[in-house]
């Protein structure tokens, strides 16, 4: 027998490849000497948490920042992406976490806005690329009408119509229902298949072994690891990925139920605008220390079911939300958080605080009445300040000090300020949408761990989420919200995700089991 | 080789506080070559217009009575913009309190006793109140745009003006001409400096700034109008009433406008003639953003402000200037601090026309 060849066995060129990457931001290296290559026909994950320095990499690799150190081969030769412009015309398309869209405009325009030469018959090919990927879309539509959901499937099908090369999805999954994930894993294999490249960056550990072929895991801007996650144990992925000190998920106790705290009864709400969700004959209880899971996919009512309960469009038939048996369907948000009943919405920036104003002013936002944080009419900012650092502080928020803008957070870590927020008003009701959208690993089991906390501690809580997994392990009782109205509330324990997937679908009858 | 503009990520805040003054220099010196390419002599305008209404005692004084007006009416203004409410009707809010305050001097003229000013100056906060609701409500009820009701509006006001002063107002002893009777000495204000027409109205305007600084940086209301303008939906979120905010700003710009027109009746004019205002209510809108709607950088604005009207009136008599000076200089001031507003959020860069080569 011939021993092998020495010569290695021609292989095509990664279709990406980088060397050496280094980004410095001041005495910050975002990324050190990163190595890495997607290949042809490859789903490679990127893995890490938030600060990891991924976000850095894909700006890089996007032509949206210039690495200051380092090179990248595209197809073997080396190149300079020096611009979106630039990474588009050698094919590679990116899907944001935090999309780009106007929302004045409609799907159609937005879609061409993106593109560098839109070409005619755009309407039609939208429409094929959207049947074809199973990503339902009405090009007529206007954005400011559309649940976070489908704005990013105007993300996704902008970025096919431009027949990738190279596709790089941040989060892409964490708004899908498992089926239309499953569906868009199949898109992906199916790209794949037709020889795209795809980076993917979940922190999703169960979905990445299920979709990617191989992973680069990031920690504090260096590469950290490397493995083929369908063989990796997820825990180790994690561990890799979080270093030390990596949280266990919460695990469910079972909690005596008290009082009834929020009773909705027969809630009507017409939609806010042309194309919202109007909710129908809206009812549930929900008792002390109980959680209550909302499930759903985006755009079925959910922004309008948060709207209703916190308050901010009340209605006119004052029994139809009773907080703690006071009737409160016709007060705003202030009194009913007055009462004890405090939100948490989905939009952190621009909903839940405001970006421009510093971290104190977005304390008293809300905090200002049951932190007592006004005294006859002025602000007290002395303890403002002091409640602002305590958040800071107890919720482990990464931030430059009480007087850094909201906006200069990071998704997760507003998050867990905001959150940090309501939970210092001790709350009696606690309505949370999307708790950990775009938000890592840690800082989600931080959030979770202070949901059941407060549970625990005799409070009610509605998680409104599009992440069954989350809905499963954290809720006593789970209800479907679909085309504005809402199923009956079923019991978590021997619940499946597919029994509720098909509810979300809505297929009620069909899912009996 | 073309020109992008783009953001820039970090805005400077010492320049955003600094433009004011940058635009302040530019404007001189862009007017002093207007003089000059106007045929007059460069250094003798800029003297009459920009330097010799501050160098005597009868200068400085009018400077004050001309920034009161403009103090006050800026100072409501800014709350308003604050919460992102456009009132640019302060003109027309500015006449119907001075129609509403010199009502009540005229009906009382032949009385007398310390009562009489602070009802004046109580109609004239309502007169200018009751124009601006006219808006705020067709806005809260009818989500009518305010810009376009509260400036209609104001022309409204102006004819209302003319129809009571040509009739039923005309001074029956004023020889037919278009003004109103005297009001008597209960109905003016006090002077402060013997020989001038500064009048007590100036420090009620400044208390007034004051007050509004107060109001806007320490108070769970200024709070709620900052966070109104700043993002709608995390109003609502708060539960801070946008209907009730809309209602406020609109009825307190209002009121302060509707005040500053009585003090000019009541103060500098002393009755009510046709022509009250030099168009404070609109050039007070250059003065909020020229003090970047603070309340404190609108104290430094209004007297900028109140130069350009006292300048043109001096240039006019000492160089033979044409009158609308005036007015070419207040646009540039504006225009040019929109313009350096816009650099300081922006930067221009320079780009070649390939973009970027593969």
């Amino acid at each position: 027998m011939r021993a092998m060849s020495p010569i290695p066995s021609i292989k095509p060129a990664p279709r990406l490849e980088a060397r050496g990457i280094t980004k410095r931001f001041g005495a910050l290296a975002a990324n050190e000497a990163i190595d890495f290559a997607v290949e042809p026909g490859e789903i490679h994950a990127l893995l890490g948490e938030n600060g990891a320095g991924k976000s850095t990499l894909v700006k890089i690799l996007y032509g949206l920042l210039q690495a200051d150190e380092g090179e990248m081969l595209w197809n073997g030769r080396e190149t300079r992406i020096a611009s979106p412009r630039a990474a588009r015309a050698l094919g590679i398309g990116m899907v944001f976490q935090h999309f780009s869209l106007f929302e004045a405009m409609s799907v159609l325009e937005n879609v061409a806005l993106g593109l560098d030469r839109p070409g005619p018959g755009l309407a039609e090919r939208v429409r094929d690329v959207s049947r074809t990927y199973s990503l339902p879309l009405d090009p007529d539509r206007m954005v400011s009408t559309l649940s976070i959901g489908e704005r990013q499937r105007i993300e996704i099908v902008r970025c096919l119509l431009q027949s990738p090369r190279l596709l790089i999805l941040d989060e892409p999954t964490s708004v899908l229902t498992p089926q239309e994930a499953d569906a868009l894993f199949g898109t992906l294999r199916l790209l794949a298949a037709d020889g795209c490249a795809i980076l993917y960056i979940s922190h999703k550990l169960d979905e990445i072994r299920a979709l990617c072929d191989r992973a680069t895991i990031l920690r504090g801007g260096k590469v950290v690891g490397r493995c083929v996650p369908a063989e990796t144990p997820v825990r180790q992925m994690a561990q890799m990925m979080i270093g030390s000190g990596l949280r266990d998920a919460v695990a469910k106790t079972t909690r005596p139920a008290g009082a009834v705290r929020l009773k909705v009864q027969g809630l009507d709400l017409p939609p806010a605008t042309l194309h919202g969700t109007a909710l129908r004959d809206i009812g549930f209880e929900l008792r002390a220390g109980e959680i209550l899971g909302i499930a759903g996919v985006a755009g079925n009512g959910q922004g309008e079911l948060q709207q209703a309960l916190s308050g901010e469009r009340p209605v006119r038939q004052a029994d139809a939300v009773m907080i703690d048996a006071v009737p409160a369907g016709d007060r705003d948000a202030a009194w009913r958080r007055r009462r004890g009943l405090c939100c948490v919405p989905e939009e952190r920036n621009g909903h839940a605080a405001v970006p421009e104003f510093s971290l104190i002013d977005n304390a008293f936002l809300t905090a200002h009445d049951r932190a007592d944080l006004v005294s006859r009419g002025l602000v007290r900012r002395d303890r403002a300040r002091a409640l602002t650092r305590r958040i800071i502080a107890d919720c482990d928020v990464r931030a430059a000090g009480p007087d850094a803008a909201a906006a200069t957070l990071s998704g997760g870590n507003l998050q867990k300020f905001i959150l940090g927020r309501e939970l210092a008003q001790d709350p009696a009701v606690l309505v949370v949408a999307q708790p950990t959208w775009g938000v890592d690993t840690n800082a989600a089991a931080a959030i979770h761990q202070a949901l059941v906390g407060l549970a625990e501690a005799g409070g009610a809580v509605v998680v409104i989420s599009q992440d069954l997994d989350e809905l499963l392990m954290l809720s006593d009782r789970i209800a479907v919200l679909q085309g504005g109205t809402l199923s009956a509330t079923l019991p978590t324990d021997g619940l499946s995700s597919e029994h509720l997937g098909l509810l979300m679908g809505g297929a009620g009858a069909a899912a009996a089991p | 080789m073309r020109i992008l503009v783009e953001p820039r990520r970090q805005p400077s805040r010492r320049l955003w506080t600094l433009t004011p003054i940058l635009a302040l220099v530019l404007t001189m010196a862009i007017a002093t070559a207007l003089f000059a390419a106007l045929g007059y002599d460069a250094a003798d305008s800029f003297m009459a217009f920009f330097v010799s209404p501050l160098t005597d005692l009868t200068g400085l004084t009018e400077l004050a009575v001309k920034g009161a007006p403009l103090l006050m009416i800026a100072a409501g203004l800014a709350m308003a913009f604050r919460a992102g409410v456009s009132n640019i009707g302060a003109e027309g809010q500015l006449i119907m309190g001075a129609v509403a305050g010199g009502g009540v001097a005229l009906a009382f003229w032949e009385q007398s006793g310390p009562w009489i000013l602070p009802l004046m100056a109580l109609a004239g906060i309502g007169g200018g109140m009751a124009w601006a609701a006219i808006p705020a409500f067709l806005r809260v009820r009818f989500a009518v745009s305010e810009i376009l009701t509260s400036l209609m509006l104001t022309y409204v006001a102006d004819l209302f003006l003319n129809l009571l002063v040509y009739g039923p107002w005309r001074d029956p002893d004023g020889m037919n001409f278009p003004q109103s009777r005297l009001f008597n000495d209960d109905e003016t204000l006090g002077i402060l400096v013997d020989g001038t027409r500064l009048h007590t109205g100036t420090l009620v305007a400044l208390v007034l700034a004051l007050a509004v600084w107060v109001v806007m940086t320490r108070s769970l209301l200024g709070f709620r109008i900052r966070t109104v303008g700043a993002s709608a939906a995390a109003a609502r979120y708060a539960g801070f009433g946008n209907d009730r905010v809309i209602w406020f700003t609109l009825l307190a710009s209002g009121g302060l406008a509707g005040l500053a027109g009585l003090f000019e009746v009541a103060g500098p004019i002393g009755q009510i003639i046709p022509q009250i205002t030099p168009g404070y209510g609109f050039t007070a809108i250059i003065v909020a953003f020229l003090g970047r709607l603070h309340p404190l950088g609108i104290v430094p604005a209004a007297l900028v402000v109140a130069l350009s009207y006292i300048g043109g009136e001096n240039a006019q008599v000492l160089v033979g200037l044409p009158k609308a000076v005036t007015g070419v200089v207040q646009g540039l001031l504006l225009f040019i601090l929109l313009a350096s507003d816009f650099l300081v959020r922006y930067r221009l860069r320079l780009a070649r026309r390939a973009g970027a080569a593969a």
